[in-house]
């Protein structure tokens, strides 16, 4: 490959875009480039890669001009192997596209491949893959953070230019933490979610993972809006602008003691604490604000998910789709019993079991009723706490990340590293992640949060930040 | 918290068969799971209503309008087992 390709391959989305319209970068070949690339790949981040470039690329007069885009592997691309992570769904070939999908095509965009995650989304380090785990690009012995992995890993070693993820209770803002990039959650709603593999309907959101905030602004402005096809999409109030922001004179920043001091490494505090120093020179002031049962939502999230995942996954019977297994004696409920026990991963059996058990009679008002008013409650937290600051800042993951096999062994130490990012999924408001600096020589991320469909507002914010430090986002492109 | 005759209970719930020596240890996993998620049982929820979408919305039906449905012959090309006009499942019988 060429000094020039890999000059321009270390530019963001939105440089390569603008100089494939100057004509200054040719879209075939960066996209054979991207393609050859991830074809050579060795995270293990995609799980499919596409076998040439499309006999047409869109062109330069389009928004995207042909920049491909890889895709996490839980959006259904028509006739290309949508598996979720999953044994279950190995070959499945969609007969429809996703809507944000189609929209990120509609705009001008290609895509060379979908990429690795924890089955069915469940996972925080990508090592619930049926595929087998990714490797983090920053130092291979450790996972990229998950549930959208595949998509950090590969844009973080320069394999995608910017990847389309799926965020639950932060896994898009973890893996982009973890592999030193920009990952945002919108608010729910903003994106369609018809054609994402369900996991839990009403915590899913897409979003993108790039290596710039102006990226990360670009691919949602194209993904967002409202569609037919999903009854909760509601689009975006405002359309999204490029944020140029780099002065956060009178921004009032609030912090929230219970997701920012017990539980998070040092070397994490120590960059999230330099960051809001940086905030502070650029004029904006930095308080404590408090989100009293924020230390529930973890509670609330690992009853709301399972439960939600259990009816969603119950589709997957061997009926309609995917890989199907018959029972010896013969029995359609033992075809889909063998089907479902043996294709699923250890987690979404204990995720399935976890949330069967939550619905289950007798046990709702306890578990799910309750889990639903506690989730009332982190509503109100937020909303008290934005009536006294513009943004919350958290670190967005309390380590930076960790040896592969490392938290495996236990289940609820993995849920317990999600306690920063789920708060914010409970009360459906965006948030960002941005890599603000190394401990260890990993990145750390540092997570921007704001009122429902204050997307503007927290890309301004972290645009600015962005900015002021200077964070190299192309460090582990080789 | 949750012994191994509820977890084979949820199990035959869920289509899902454990190895019998499957069942404690999961019994195990999901009581410790469920002790943590037990500490919201410390908060006072009288009167909290549950939140079942975060930003209400209201009116989302769409135009009544018919469009074209994948062909049967499409629906029906992912699917393990079946036949010209449905797919195919074991007896319910058998």
């Amino acid at each position: 490959m060429s000094d020039a390709l890999i000059d321009a391959i270390k530019t963001t989305a939105t440089e390569q875009i603008a100089a494939i319209k100057a004509g200054t970068l040719d879209a075939r070949e960066l996209f054979e480039a991207y393609r050859s690339r991830a074809a050579a790949d060795t995270t293990n981040a995609f799980t499919y890669v596409a076998p040439e470039a499309p006999a047409e690329l869109p062109g330069r007069d389009t928004p995207l001009a042909g920049l491909p885009v890889a895709i996490k592997d839980l959006f259904c691309t028509e006739g290309v192997p949508s598996q979720a992570g999953s044994r279950l769904l190995e070959g499945y070939l969609p007969p429809y596209t996703a809507t944000s999908v189609q929209k990120l095509l509609d705009a001008g965009s290609t895509s060379h491949g979908k990429t690795n995650q924890d089955e069915f989304a469940m996972g925080s380090s990508n090592e619930n893959s049926a595929f087998g785990p990714t490797l983090n690009p920053w130092d291979p012995t450790r996972v990229p953070g998950g549930s959208s992995g595949g998509s950090a890993a590969a844009v973080a070693a320069g394999h995608a230019p910017w990847a389309m993820g799926t965020d639950t209770g932060g896994s898009i803002r973890q893996p982009a933490a973890f592999c030193g990039l920009v990952g945002l959650k919108p608010t729910y709603g903003s994106i369609s979610r018809f054609g994402m593999i369900a996991f839990a309907s009403s915590l899913d959101q897409a979003g993108p993972i790039t290596r710039s905030v102006a990226d990360a602004a670009l691919m949602l402005s194209f993904m967002e809006g409202k569609d037919d096809r999903d009854m909760t999409s509601i689009g975006l109030r405002e359309p999204i602008e490029t944020p140029t922001r780099t002065d956060l004179t009178g921004l009032r920043i609030g912090v929230p003691e219970e997701l920012s001091g017990e539980g998070i490494d040092p070397g994490v505090r120590a960059s999230f604490e330099a960051a809001l120093e940086e905030a502070k020179a650029l004029g904006a002031t930095v308080t404590q604000v408090h989100l009293p049962n924020a230390p529930h939502a973890l509670s609330a999230y690992y009853v709301l998910a399972p439960a939600e995942a259990s009816s969603n996954l119950s589709r997957f019977d061997g009926v309609r789709y995917g890989n199907r297994l018959e029972a010896e004696d013969g029995s359609l409920i033992g075809m889909y019993t063998r089907t479902r026990t043996e294709n699923f991963g250890a987690e979404v059996k204990r995720r399935i079991m976890l949330g069967t058990y939550a619905l289950s009679a007798g046990f709702y008002d306890a578990s799910y009723g309750r889990a639903q008013r506690v989730r009332t409650k982190i509503v109100e937290d937020f909303a008290a706490a934005f009536a006294e600051v513009d943004v919350i800042a958290t670190p967005t993951a309390p380590t930076v990340a960790y040896k592969l096999g490392e938290k495996s062994s236990d289940p609820l130490e993995m849920y317990l590293g999600d306690f920063c990012t789920v708060p914010m999924s409970l009360a459906g408001i965006p948030a960002i992640s941005i890599p603000s600096g190394l401990s260890e020589g990993l990145p750390v991320g540092l997570q921007l949060a704001g009122p429902a469909f204050s997307e503007n507002l927290i890309l301004g914010v972290a645009h600015a930040l962005e900015q002021k430090l200077g964070f190299d986002t192309a460090g582990a492109i080789r | 918290m949750i012994d191994a005759k509820q977890v084979l209970h949820v199990a035959r719930l869920a289509r899902l068969e454990l190895a019998p020596e499957d069942v404690q240890p999961m019994a195990d996993e999901l009581s410790s799971i469920l002790g943590h998620i037990e500490k919201m049982s410390s908060l006072d929820l009288d009167g909290v209503e549950p939140t079942t979408h975060v930003v209400p919305v209201e009116g989302v039906l769409r135009p009544d309008v018919a469009e074209p449905p994948l062909t049967r012959e499409v629906a029906l090309s992912q699917a393990p087992k079946h036949t010209e006009t449905g797919f195919l499942v074991p007896s319910p019988q058998a």
